[in-house]
């Protein structure tokens, strides 16, 4: 511990940047990102059409500009369309609702730090747009308001089918949010504070998290699936019982609103799991980039790391949803309550047993044998998780099978007056 | 940046937001519909988070987000979509006149009341030196100050409280269970 606070001194903040410097690179710094996720936003329309083409052996978009003009098409497409609004909506509460699904990703991004400081002749210059001390509550709580656009819609269009969508969403967001938010209680254990920037420098000067706390990263992973309504978590647009949920009605732009949203969550999803669990910026196997002097090449360099770190998390989330069939809603239920709730509140026990033990048997925090006993633990753990106990019972329920008791149970909610039914073959 | 470094900036945002909590307060209560009422409410919140910040008071404007707009509101407006509320003429105000004069008078004490406090002085003992939270939140952290006490100094009263949230939990889940007990007869 005492070691890292000795190169945090040495990594730390040599001059301040003059007020007219500073606030020069905020607005150069707020152009940028949200310039960048705009074209994000955009072009990840189109890696997920060319990636789901390349998954299901097919050509995808190929004909605007040889394909990669397809989203500014698209984008035109969308502007000069006419816009239907239904006649018994509630007209403001439907023009708030695409909004207020898309605001809430966007303004997370203030806190995430993307990159080394850079010193410049002026000042040190920090890579993030606003580091607040509350850092990782002030994400938790942005992402719980995330929830209000999809509700909104699905009221104010006066549709059952967005009404069901939009019921089946709150439920939904609401159920994992908690998984969520009790699976990044060990990283926060570990780091000793809330702000992002001290949650990088712990894991660059230790080990990533996700070795650390793996068990931690999957309950985040599937969490922030279902906090971004990605397939296998789609119920709230569920194409097949829902025409498409939530978002029914909307035409047009406002349309387009909800889809660039999704594509924002997910971007800033991603870019949460790379700074939790893989180090933020970090470049692995090396403290070059967390000490001083802090160049533009350092800069530079970390912010390809943080984007290859983003990306591969962008990519797992197309992979998945073409992959993975759509869960049924029982099994959504059960698997966040039953399964991934008690999961998390349990790993926190351990973990804080662990590093309490840790640290009362002499290895300090930061010191290989602290992490080697950490990675022990959860290397231990994710082998009777997922080894032992599931065997494709507990946290693929998507394969399994129900019991005979839960059929019924279905049936009797379905067809209350209908005796009985074919036999079940097997089961 | 701290509030005397740029104390136009900290000014204006006092105004600004606390001008948007008072106007959307009072929109809450004169909205008819619940719905446009519950998003009223959650602005109002979402304006007082921010002048939490303003304080200094990270970690409550954080939670005022989070416990209050972002779970109990949606929770709300749950309700409020599920049982369909929201048509004007079920909704009209059952109390009498002599219902909105105790109201008024008792808004106007509050008034009068809120006024007094900002006539009154602070006795010294409860005043902070300047810059004193800033810098403790620069020291340690925003979190450790508020974790301390809380754990060590009141940590009965911490827990006590938290009996009494699964008093809560355990009647939710009483009720559920025999509502379905009663469907299955």
């Amino acid at each position: 511990m005492t070691h890292i606070a000795a190169l945090l001194q040495i990594a730390g903040p040599t001059t301040e940047p003059g007020f007219g410097f500073w606030f020069l690179m905020t607005v150069v710094k707020l152009v940028a990102i949200f310039t960048v996720y705009m074209l994000g936003a955009a072009l990840l329309t189109l890696a997920e059409r060319k990636i789901s083409a390349w998954i299901q052996d097919r050509h995808g978009p190929n004909r605007v500009g040889k394909g990669w003009l397809q989203p500014i098409a698209d984008g035109v497409k969308n502007f000069v369309k006419e816009e239907t609004y239904p006649s018994a909506a509630n007209l403001p509460i439907f023009i708030l609702a695409p909004v207020v699904s898309f605001i809430p990703a966007l303004v997370t991004w203030a806190v995430i730090p993307f990159a080394a400081p850079w010193g410049s002749r002026w000042g040190i210059i920090e890579m993030v747009l606003a580091p607040v001390p509350m850092g990782f509550l002030f994400i938790l709580a942005l992402s719980s308001l995330g929830v209000y656009g999809i509700v909104l819609a699905g009221w104010s269009s006066n549709n059952k089918y967005a009404m069901l969508g939009g019921i089946r969403s709150t439920a939904q967001m609401i159920s994992y949010e908690i998984a969520l938010g009790m699976s990044t209680i060990p990283v926060l254990l570990l780091a000793g504070n809330v702000t992002l920037s001290r949650i990088v420098s712990q894991q660059a000067f230790g080990t990533w998290n996700v070795l650390n706390l793996t068990i931690a990263f999957f309950i985040f992973l599937v969490a922030s699936f279902a906090e971004t309504n990605r397939l296998p978590f789609d119920l709230p647009e569920a194409e097949s019982e829902l025409v498409t949920g939530y978002h029914t009605e909307y035409s047009a732009m406002k349309f387009s609103l909800f889809f660039i949203a999704e594509y924002c969550n997910m971007i800033t999803v991603s870019a949460l799991m790379a700074t939790l669990f893989f180090g933020g910026w970090d470049i692995p196997f090396t403290l070059w980039d967390n000490l001083a002097p802090h160049t533009g090449l350092k800069t530079l360099l970390t912010l390809g790391c943080f984007a290859t770190k983003v990306l591969f998390f962008l990519f797992l989330f197309m992979w998945i949803r073409w992959t993975l069939p759509r869960f049924r809603y029982d099994q959504l239920m059960a698997l966040g309550w039953k399964f991934m709730l008690p999961l998390a509140l349990a790993y926190i026990v351990c973990t804080a047993t662990l590093i309490v033990t840790l640290d009362a048997l002499g290895f300090a925090q930061g010191s290989v044998p602290f992490h080697l006993g950490l990675i022990m633990f959860n290397l231990a753990a994710v082998v009777i998780l997922f080894m032992i106990v599931d065997r494709g019972r507990v946290i693929s329920p998507a394969s399994s099978r129900l019991n005979r008791r839960d059929i019924d149970k279905l049936r009797a909610v379905s067809a209350p007056h209908r005796p009985t039914l074919l036999p079940e073959s097997g089961d | 940046m701290g509030h005397n470094e740029l104390p136009l900036f900290y000014v204006f945002h006092f105004y600004f937001f606390g001008i948007v909590a008072i106007v959307s307060a009072v929109a809450f209560v004169t909205r008819k519909s619940p719905v446009a009422a519950a998003l009223w409410l959650v602005t109002t919140m979402f304006s007082l988070a921010a002048l939490y910040v303003l304080l200094d008071a990270h970690f409550i404007g954080a939670m005022q987000v989070l416990v209050y707009a972002g779970a109990i509101m949606v929770v709300f407006l749950f309700v409020i979509m599920l049982l369909n509320l929201g048509h004007a003429s079920e909704l009209a105000d059952g109390r009498g006149m002599w219902w909105k004069l105790a109201a008024g008078a008792v808004g106007l004490a509050l008034l009068a009341q809120v006024f007094a406090l900002t006539r009154a002085r602070l006795p010294e003992a409860l005043m902070l030196p300047e810059n004193a939270l800033a810098d403790q939140v620069a020291r340690t952290g925003a979190i450790a100050p508020l974790a301390g006490p809380l754990f060590h100094e009141y940590l009965l009263a911490f827990e006590v409280t938290s009996v009494l949230l699964l008093a809560a939990v355990v009647g939710a889940v009483v009720l559920g269970k025999r509502k379905e007990r009663e469907h299955a007869r």
